[in-house]
């Protein structure tokens, strides 16, 4: 194995990444445009309870927060790496970025587990 | 009367000065004149001092490359029509030790560029009675654009990783690197690997892209890079999840 756990994460990074820019537009389209403004037919709290219900429908929720959270982790640990020059920082910053999406993991994972 | 154009030529004299100075020329604007042609004047018939690399003046020898008006360029390749009014700014290329006004050290990167082996590498020579190598044109253009690297430099002055880390082996080593690694006559994808998986390695890029939006020939250096970490990171979960069949 080399290059350390740095294949890992750049994995993590670049599969957030990918689903970031594929996904997360339809989402902002549906939810932010259309179905304000009318464009579609909102579907009725009850239809979209009964979407999550299937296993399906909340392993893509999961992968859909969860890996964009980890592409945001490694983005932002090299913005105050090289941006701001936080370098001497470095284990901190990484257990407050990484740490941070494996919280927001945690949650997401607890959420979709509790859903009814 | 013809009209001028300023330029302000980034001077080091190392001689005479302990930091670089910026000297100012006047010299003829002409519509069809490079700013390598403006250096050339400026070398032939105002200060025969002044020091700078150049070869071919047409894009291909990679040789006279400066960071003009803070972006790094060929000179051979940016009109002074680009800069009008002016002044234009000619500096040497970014994070390279300077020699002599515009003339860099460039033995770092030659060193890198040794290190990645971009050359043919095979496990054994077929004998002469096989023929040649053949390739189809379909394999040539899965690396033809990675090939088309002139040395130029650019992409290392554009790149904020190779200035912040020294050690970093940097755009253009690691494009030619994978130049190789898609040729089908090549069999040293691993030893290449095995030496940009370290430390100053093709993990060391952030994907900032710089390197892509400079170089004069459309490498794409920052695309060859993530692929190569694309190929990195599959090698690394195989040797996780196979660890007696990667080696």
């Amino acid at each position: 194995m080399t290059g350390g756990k740095s294949p890992f994460l750049w994995t993590l990074f670049s599969a957030g990444g990918t689903v970031a820019a594929l996904l997360f537009p339809i989402h902002l389209f549906l939810t932010g445009l259309a179905f304000p403004l009318g464009w579609l037919d909102a579907p009725s709290h009850e239809s979209l309870q009964d979407l999550v219900r299937h296993p399906l429908a909340r392993l893509y929720l999961f992968v859909l927060i969860s890996l964009p959270l980890f592409h945001w982790a490694h983005r932002f640990r090299y913005t105050l790496y090289d941006g701001l020059s936080l370098k001497h920082l470095a284990p901190l910053i990484v257990v407050v970025c990484y740490g941070g999406a494996l919280l927001g993991t945690a949650m997401v994972v607890y959420t979709l587990w509790n859903l009814p | 009367m013809a009209e001028t154009i300023t330029l302000s030529v980034a001077r080091y004299r190392p001689e005479e000065e302990a930091e670089p100075t910026v000297q100012t020329y006047e010299v003829p604007y002409r519509k069809d004149w490079v700013v390598l042609d403006a250096l050339n004047y400026i070398k032939d018939q105002l200060d025969g001092s002044l020091s700078f690399r150049w070869s071919c003046r047409m894009g291909v020898c990679g040789s006279c490359g400066m960071t003009v008006n803070g972006e790094p360029k060929l000179t051979c390749a940016v009109f002074l029509s680009d800069y009008l009014p002016g002044p234009i700014r000619v500096e040497p290329l970014q994070y390279f030790p300077i020699v002599r006004d515009l003339v860099v050290d460039i033995s770092d990167f030659l060193e890198k560029l040794q290190k990645v082996k971009p050359w043919i590498i095979l496990k054994e020579e077929k004998p002469l009675s096989e023929g040649e190598y053949r390739q189809t044109p379909d394999q040539l253009d899965t690396y033809k654009q990675f090939s088309m690297c002139i040395n130029c430099m650019l992409c290392y002055a554009a790149c904020p990783i190779y200035g912040l880390e020294p050690g970093f082996v940097g755009p253009a080593a690691i494009a030619l690197a994978q130049r190789y690694n898609l040729d089908s006559r090549d069999m040293g994808a691993q030893e290449r690997l095995d030496i940009l998986s370290q430390k100053g390695g093709i993990w060391d890029c952030t994907f900032v892209g710089e390197c892509t939006k400079v170089c004069p020939e459309n490498v794409d250096p920052a695309g060859a890079i993530q692929q190569y970490k694309l190929a990195g990171a599959a090698h690394w979960f195989k040797s996780l999840l196979l660890p007696w069949g990667a080696k």
